[in-house]
């Protein structure tokens, strides 16, 4: 499957390779800017609130890793592991409650 | 692993790589603009003709395909050469590899040799599902920095953040669901679905709509295209893509939507299942024309529910798309962690006291 999908993924790079007419000169080459020349260059700082959610998903995610073994055999462990399952998902929504309270999720 | 089994292997990846490149692609293409031209009392998709017949618009995808073929590959001055050419193979073949765990059909013995309609049957289906369609994250990210373009920068920052968000909701939304079937394998919770009232949706139809929710926004499909808001960012994270490596990213579009709604009919609508009718009673039906025959009856029988069902999705997803405006960027992030991740928490607690208490009879 693996070996079909990355067949076709190279099938197609290479059709447009090969078969497109390529007309290179300066002014086309530029990077789009709706047709201004690009005045500062992309590669510079951008918000650190991208940073902080790719953060907080570190932990959510590692939550949800958690708590998939936990889920396949839930109904063997009875009440004693929800019990101590809903103690660990409320710690981390005590975490959730947090950034949210520190406005870490808000966006303006 | 004999000849047989091997046979049987290429002949399932033949039919799924045919069932979405070959198939749901270009239809999806056609859909994409015939529905929009209904919905919005516009006549559409009609000019490319092949002799005089327009075959109500069909055509256009073969002549995007043909057009597209033979466009310019283009890459703007201080790209990173190698990357913006690797960022849509890394985009495309996770949406395809990811059908790989998800059944179209249950198991059948046909003349001695059993047949289990699925790829690759594997214990942590449902695991396998996440894990690869996280990568298609990368894609998108690298054809945002790589093209050296302001644009694709803010597209690929917006996409990366956004489907980080989506990506801990969506696996935390299926959580209630394999508490319920107690199992990751999809085939497994394919097989416990035989009973309408064990399907997914009956109980967890909470579930389905954070988990298409979610698996809308993790495809950055309208109403969550934020990434490649053609009013604010041009095309986004593609901007400076062309010729068939815009169509790679446009592919992996399209083949994730058949895979968020083959993801959703083996999680929530009995894969296979015809409603109250389990496999050996359908193959009971057909015993008149002897056992192989009648088994093969009740395998095309499944995969043909499988498809209808997986059609009707596609549809949802697509009303969906011409619905709804596209939410603000603030909104999206807000919906994602201030609704649905806490809403999905809840369910786990809902679904676990359920269970307990004996008011969702597990299957």
């Amino acid at each position: 499957m693996f070996a079909v999908a990355v067949g076709i993924a190279g099938t197609m790079i290479g059709l447009s390779e090969f078969l497109g007419p390529r007309h290179v000169f300066r002014e086309k080459m530029e990077p789009f800017e709706c047709g201004e020349n690009p005045i500062v260059s992309p590669k510079q700082r951008f918000s650190v609130r991208f940073y902080l959610v790719a953060m907080l998903f570190i932990v959510f995610d590692i939550e949800a890793v958690f708590l998939f073994p936990w889920a396949v055999i839930f109904q063997s462990l009875g009440l004693f592991g929800f019990v101590e399952m809903m103690i660990f998902i409320l710690l981390l929504a005590a975490g959730l409650v947090y950034v949210w309270k520190k406005g870490a999720l808000e966006w303006e | 692993m004999g000849i047989a089994e091997m046979i049987e292997t290429i002949v399932k990846i033949g039919f799924i790589i045919g069932l979405t490149i070959g198939f749901f692609a270009p239809m999806l293409a056609w859909v994409e603009r015939k529905q929009s031209a209904v919905m919005q009392d516009r006549i559409g998709a009609n000019r490319a003709d092949f002799f005089g017949f327009t075959v109500i618009g069909l055509l256009h995808s073969l002549a995007d395909a043909i057009k597209l073929i033979f466009k310019e590959d283009f890459i703007p001055r201080g790209a990173e050469r190698a990357l913006h050419t690797l960022a849509p193979v890394i985009a495309v073949i996770p949406s395809l590899i990811a059908f790989a765990v998800i059944p179209f059909g249950g198991k059948y013995t046909l003349w001695g040799h059993e047949v289990n309609l699925v790829i690759a049957d594997l214990d942590v289906g449902v695991l396998y599902v996440f894990a690869i369609s996280s990568l298609a994250t990368y894609g998108v990210v690298i054809a945002g920095w790589a093209s050296n373009n302001n644009w694709s920068l803010l597209g690929g920052l917006r996409a990366s953040a956004q489907m980080f968000s989506y990506e801990v909701a969506m696996g935390l939304t299926v959580i209630g669901l394999i508490m319920f079937y107690q199992s990751l394998s999809m085939v497994d919770i394919v097989a416990k679905q035989d009973n309408f009232f064990h399907w997914g949706i009956i109980w967890h139809w909470p579930a389905f709509v954070l988990f298409l929710a979610c698996a809308v926004a993790e495809n950055k499909r309208v109403p969550f295209d934020a990434p490649e808001a053609e009013a604010e960012l041009v095309a986004g994270y593609f901007t400076e893509y062309s010729g068939m490596k815009f169509v790679m990213f446009w592919t992996a579009e399209f083949i994730e939507m058949v895979t968020i709604a083959g993801l959703c009919v083996a999680l929530f609508f009995g894969g296979h299942h015809v409603p109250f009718i389990t496999d050996a009673e359908l193959a009971g039906g057909f015993s008149f024309l002897g056992p192989n025959v009648s088994n093969l009856v009740a395998m095309l029988i499944g995969v043909g529910v499988f498809i209808f069902k997986l059609v009707a999705l596609l549809i949802l997803q697509m009303t969906i798309r011409w619905t709804m405006p596209r939410f603000r960027y603030d909104q999206i992030m807000k919906l994602g962690w201030k609704m649905i991740l806490p809403l999905s928490l809840t369910w786990i607690f809902i679904v676990g006291v359920g269970i307990l208490t004996g008011v969702m009879p597990s299957p």
